[in-house]
């Protein structure tokens, strides 16, 4: 898997021996390299062992650690797994989420390609600046413009509504997919859209036939990137949408599962777990992809 | 022969008017930025500009607002809520970003080891930037429970450190380093990958050069490592900033603001007084007022990106 994506052509390969040469000695290393790793290895995952063991623990055995070791299950359950699933609208929250998570993401990359396309290939006067001001669209964070959103929102009567999702989170994904395709066509040769120029290609055929196929490994990075991103995206998702069967799964878990002043942490960390574990499968196809465009995009 | 002269002889390929028009450059320009330039001048340039708009008027939900000039911020200036937000903003921004930096290089330092299983390592590391932070956040809120929190379980009952059980999000300053330290633990991923990059890219035998000469593995660092990651960093550092300044997710999900309004971020406490308050316009100003902010570290960041395009030697794209 991680041989395949990386001869796959991702822009960063991590094969390649850097860093400094070791002369220090096993015990030296133990001490300094590899006990402080475990010790960052356990801090980054403990919420998550946590969130997991958590969700198939009974009630009694969550609230008394005198009798039962925290740390361990003794009688795992689905109870909450179960009281989830079917007295919840758990089931119609992901559909809710997938549906805009994809939506929106096709419609990204589609908008992402042509732009990209255009200020990295078609050269017109001004388009670095327009690559520029992409950039900089990128760095307008949604918590300053989900007011004035949720006016207009309101006015276009797309209130409670997933449409009102699908129009507003190409905002932030727009800027981040364009910027990463930028890159990735970049390093296409552009030779070979000359060859296809001189024996009578049009342009679209061009970017169609030649220029999308060698720029799979990007468009793959930027859709499971852009994926991730609407999956986690909280504050529109909160602002916009107000029946409870319609929120996407973070918005929902945290606020229809919380009844009150009693935390119902069962299930809260069930709903939790099943809410990552979709975006984490996923991620667990495409590591490669996320590294390299984590730090292609770093690197732009 | 015979084959090649008669390919270059075919007349060129009839093609129907939008074909041709499809072909023609300006156009096609057009019609390719239309979908992304649509999008974004609708939905973030328009919005932006009716969000400094709204910032001026007294609107509330459903009901328009009139021009009101500069009665919101300067309601605002005497209001103390909003100014411990901003001060408790700055203070969240500049302590979590040393920590995710701090943390973050050290473990991209480590990871630049060779290592048995290193991309699975860097698999796993990854993996509290890729979860919704939310869902991570509302796992951090039950490690964080008054009663039944777990670090109080290991440091009570296990460690027999303290007395009794910390009280992480009902008291002001504990409720404040919690958040801090569930930032940085969901910042530290991300750095640190991105950092671990920069640092691939640092030739080995700038390190061996350095060992030549004599250098520690201090000066290693400080002479070599430091200025090779100097561009890498100052990129990162500012989306950091950026990100981590507008915070949202982490605080609402963990504390709502509280206790007691004192660790609203003016991100949460925007969206407190807009959406659940109906308070649009003051809303609006709050956020608007986190501009500036924003301006000052783009400019930072372009000037960061210049530098670093002199220093690989200038080249323009």
């Amino acid at each position: 898997m991680t041989e395949a994506a990386t001869t796959a052509g991702a822009p960063t390969s991590f094969a390649e021996r850097s860093g400094p040469i070791e002369w220090a000695s096993l015990p030296r290393r133990m001490v300094t390299i590899y006990l402080p790793l475990a010790c960052f290895v356990i801090v980054l995952l403990f919420p998550f062992y946590w969130m997991a063991i958590t969700t198939f623990k009974s009630n009694e055995e969550l609230y008394d650690y005198k009798n039962f070791n925290p740390f361990w299950v003794s009688s795992p359950t689905l109870a909450n797994i179960n009281k989830l699933l079917f007295q919840t609208d758990y089931p119609s929250w992901l559909v809710t989420t997938m549906t805009v998570a994809v939506v929106s993401t096709a419609l990204s990359i589609f908008a992402s390609v042509l732009a990209a396309y255009a200020i990295q290939r078609l050269r017109f006067k001004g388009s670095q600046w327009v690559g520029l001001a992409i950039y900089l669209a990128y760095l307008v964070p949604p918590s300053i413009l989900f007011i004035p959103l949720a006016t207009m929102v309101y006015q276009l009567g797309l209130f409670d509504s997933p449409m009102a999702l699908i129009l507003t989170y190409p905002t932030f994904l727009i800027p981040f997919c364009t910027w990463l395709l930028i890159g990735y066509f970049k390093s296409i040769p552009y030779e070979l859209e000359e060859c296809a120029l001189i024996d009578g290609a049009t342009r679209l055929q061009i970017l169609w036939k030649i220029t999308l196929p060698l720029a799979v490994p990007g468009l793959i990075s930027a859709g499971i990137f852009a994926f991730t991103l609407s999956w986690n995206e909280f504050i529109y998702a909160l602002a916009f949408i107000q029946s409870a069967e319609k929120k996407t799964v973070p918005v929902a878990v945290l606020t229809q599962l919380v009844e009150g002043d009693v935390y119902h942490w069962g299930s809260l960390m069930a709903g939790a777990l099943l809410g990552s574990i979709p975006v984490a499968i996923f991620y667990s196809f495409f590591v490669e992809y996320y590294v390299s465009s984590l730090t292609g995009a770093v690197k732009e | 022969m015979a084959v090649t002269t008669q390919r270059v002889a075919l007349p060129p390929v009839e093609q129907s008017w939008l074909a041709r028009l499809f072909d023609w450059k300006p156009f096609l320009i057009v019609m390719c930025m239309l979908p992304c330039a649509g999008l974004l001048l609708v939905f973030l340039t328009y919005p932006l500009g009716l969000g400094i708009w709204l910032g001026f008027t007294d609107t509330r939900i459903g009901r328009p607002g009139e021009w009101i000039g500069l009665e919101n911020y300067v309601s605002l200036l005497q209001d103390d809520t909003y100014l411990t937000a901003v001060w408790w903003t700055f203070f969240y921004t500049f302590v979590a970003t040393i920590g995710k930096f701090a943390l973050g290089l050290w473990l991209a330092l480590l990871l630049n080891h060779h290592l048995p299983f290193k991309s699975f390592l860097r698999a796993i590391i990854l993996i509290p930037w890729i979860v919704p932070t939310v869902l991570s956040a509302i796992a951090f809120w039950w490690i964080y429970d008054p009663q039944f929190s777990i670090i109080s379980y290991i440091l009570v009952d296990r460690l027999g450190l303290l007395d009794q059980y910390i009280d992480f999000l009902g008291d002001t300053w504990n409720a404040r380093w919690s958040l801090i330290a569930a930032n940085i633990w969901r910042g530290i991923p991300f750095v640190a990958i991105c950092l671990l990059a920069g640092l691939q890219t640092i030739s080995p035998s700038l390190y061996e050069a350095a060992m030549i000469d004599g250098a520690s593995a201090w000066q290693r660092f400080r002479y070599v490592t430091f200025p090779m990651l100097m561009p890498i960093l100052a990129v990162v550092l500012t989306f950091s900033v950026i990100f981590t300044f507008t915070d949202f997710q982490l605080v609402y999900a963990i504390t709502r603001g509280g206790p007691a309004n004192s660790t609203h971020l003016m991100a949460t406490l925007a969206f407190q007084r807009a959406i659940p308050g109906g308070q649009l316009g003051e809303g609006a100003a709050i956020a608007v007022s986190m501009i500036p902010f924003l301006v000052f570290a783009t400019v930072f960041s372009y000037f960061a990106l210049a530098r670093r395009k002199w220093q690989q030697g200038g080249k323009d794209d």
